[in-house]
């Protein structure tokens, strides 16, 4: 039993079983895992899963939940499979509905949006960055009057955008959100004709477009995806205007 | 409980006894932060030694760069679960720095302090005698922002939150006080050989 006063549960591993498995892209699939004890998390949180070897060997890697807080029970989680991972090729290509892994969490008190604190918020994915934002659009279109939420996705093509069909219906359903796409590498095959609204990385001036569409500075940025679309999409924002200490960010590695 | 069908990847025999529980080698650089990398202008730079509020010495970018200079190459343990061996590094002694001011260390617990506002706390013996810098150049060339240039501390036998990026101040403490992440759950100390990665770990 452990004493809730010394040590929270939030750092004990437990077992979670995964519940399904979901093909986003070609290079990514969704895993929803049940933990044995649901603990309570904030949109932009994440966990760590444990893999353990038959000898003992483990390996411990960190995944944003991208399922909103308020569906109870279970979380998702975005895996992307990198060629040269250890942890993403065993969620790829082993693991089934089932199959049980350890996580531990939630983790990360910055990185985290709470909707009353916040005030409006602009969100800026790339790639599977997009993940723990996932989490904040979820929750924004569960709630009755959020406060105003962009968020800004930069994908290589249009079939690499995670969970395209969701954030599409949700940008047509719901006046308080925003959807952006940047598609940088290749615009066709677009769905039904949508255009993307940038055909190129973001750089200052895509940046400095949105925030004037967007009529005003937001007052709390959260950026995510791998270091070179971070820095690049962080210090465009500092360059626009936004104090840095109101710009969060989660950076996946090089 | 072990998690069917997984087999891993092990480290290479000669160097798994230099990764700690739950860390992994990578062989790239990666980047992590809190927020967005700040400009350091080197004409404006300064570091400054305290003990509790007072200043005891003060360096600009020439005076700090004239400091004797140490190389150390060391293995790295990110909390994130990266591990990076054999990095190199060159700086200047923590010993140095207080040499060069004249003080004795006056209690036993330092907050390292960033321009951006970040800090993070170590205490004094974990800094002296030769464990700790203020790094300069890695890989022999000029510290990259990204990576905290144009200073960092170094405390290599910590997990890496604890060497500050964009580092400006070393500041005696009366009491151990956690800085950035230790308010945000994270482990006062640190240590990646007994995994504490947070708070009560």
């Amino acid at each position: 039993m452990t004493d809730s006063t010394t040590r929270s549960a939030e750092h004990d591993w437990q077992a979670a079983t995964i519940e399904a498995i979901r093909v986003q892209t070609p290079t990514v699939k969704s895993f929803v895992l049940r933990p044995g004890d649901a603990r309570p998390f904030f949109a932009g949180q994440h966990v760590d899963v444990r893999l353990t070897a038959e000898d003992g060997y483990e390996a411990h890697r960190s995944y944003s939940i991208c399922s909103s807080p308020h569906v109870k029970g279970t979380i998702e989680l975005a895996i992307e499979e990198l060629p040269t991972g250890e942890v993403s090729p065993y969620f790829h290509e082993v693991a089934q509905v089932g199959d049980v892994v350890d996580v531990r969490g939630p983790f990360t008190t910055h990185f985290a949006w709470q909707p009353d604190e916040h005030g409006e918020v602009l969100l800026l994915g790339g790639g599977s960055g997009v993940a723990p934002l996932m989490s904040m659009v979820r929750l924004h279109a569960a709630l009755a009057e959020p406060p105003r939420m962009t968020l800004v996705y930069s994908a290589r093509s249009w079939s690499d955008v995670i969970f395209r069909d969701e954030l599409l219906q949700l940008r047509q359903t719901r006046t308080t959100l925003r959807v952006v796409f940047a598609i940088t590498r290749d615009i066709t095959e677009a769905p039904d004709g949508l255009v993307a609204d940038f055909s190129h990385r973001l750089d200052q001036s895509a940046i400095q477009k949105l925030l004037h569409e967007n009529g005003g500075m937001p007052n709390t940025c959260f950026v995510c995806g791998n270091n070179s679309f971070v820095g690049a999409v962080a210090d465009a924002l500092v360059s626009a205007g936004i104090t840095p200490q109101n710009i969060r960010t989660e950076r996946y590695g090089e | 409980m072990v998690t069917r069908g997984f087999t891993g990847r092990r480290p290479s025999r000669e160097n798994a006894h230099r990764i700690p529980p739950g860390q992994h080698e990578v062989f790239d650089f990666p980047v992590l932060s809190a927020g967005p990398t700040p400009p350091v202008s080197l004409a404006e730079w300064k570091f400054t030694l305290k003990s509790g509020v007072r200043p005891v010495k003060q360096w600009n970018w020439e005076a700090f760069n004239a400091l004797p200079r140490t190389a150390m190459t060391k293995d790295i343990h990110c909390v994130t679960t990266w591990t990076k061996l054999d990095t190199k590094w060159e700086g200047v002694l923590i010993d140095d720095i207080l040499k060069d001011a004249g003080l004795a260390a006056p209690t036993p617990w330092v907050l390292a302090h960033s321009v951006d506002g970040y800090s993070t706390n170590v205490p004094t013996a974990d800094l002296t005698d030769a464990k700790a810098m203020i790094a300069l150049l890695y890989d022999g060339v000029p510290l990259e922002a990204d990576h905290g240039g144009p200073a960092r501390l170094l405390v290599p036998h910590l997990y890496f939150w604890k060497s500050a990026k964009w580092v400006n101040g070393l500041q005696f403490t009366e009491r151990d006080t956690g800085g950035f992440w230790e308010l945000r759950g994270y482990h006062m100390y640190g240590d990646p050989w007994r995994q504490q990665r947070f708070t009560n770990d």
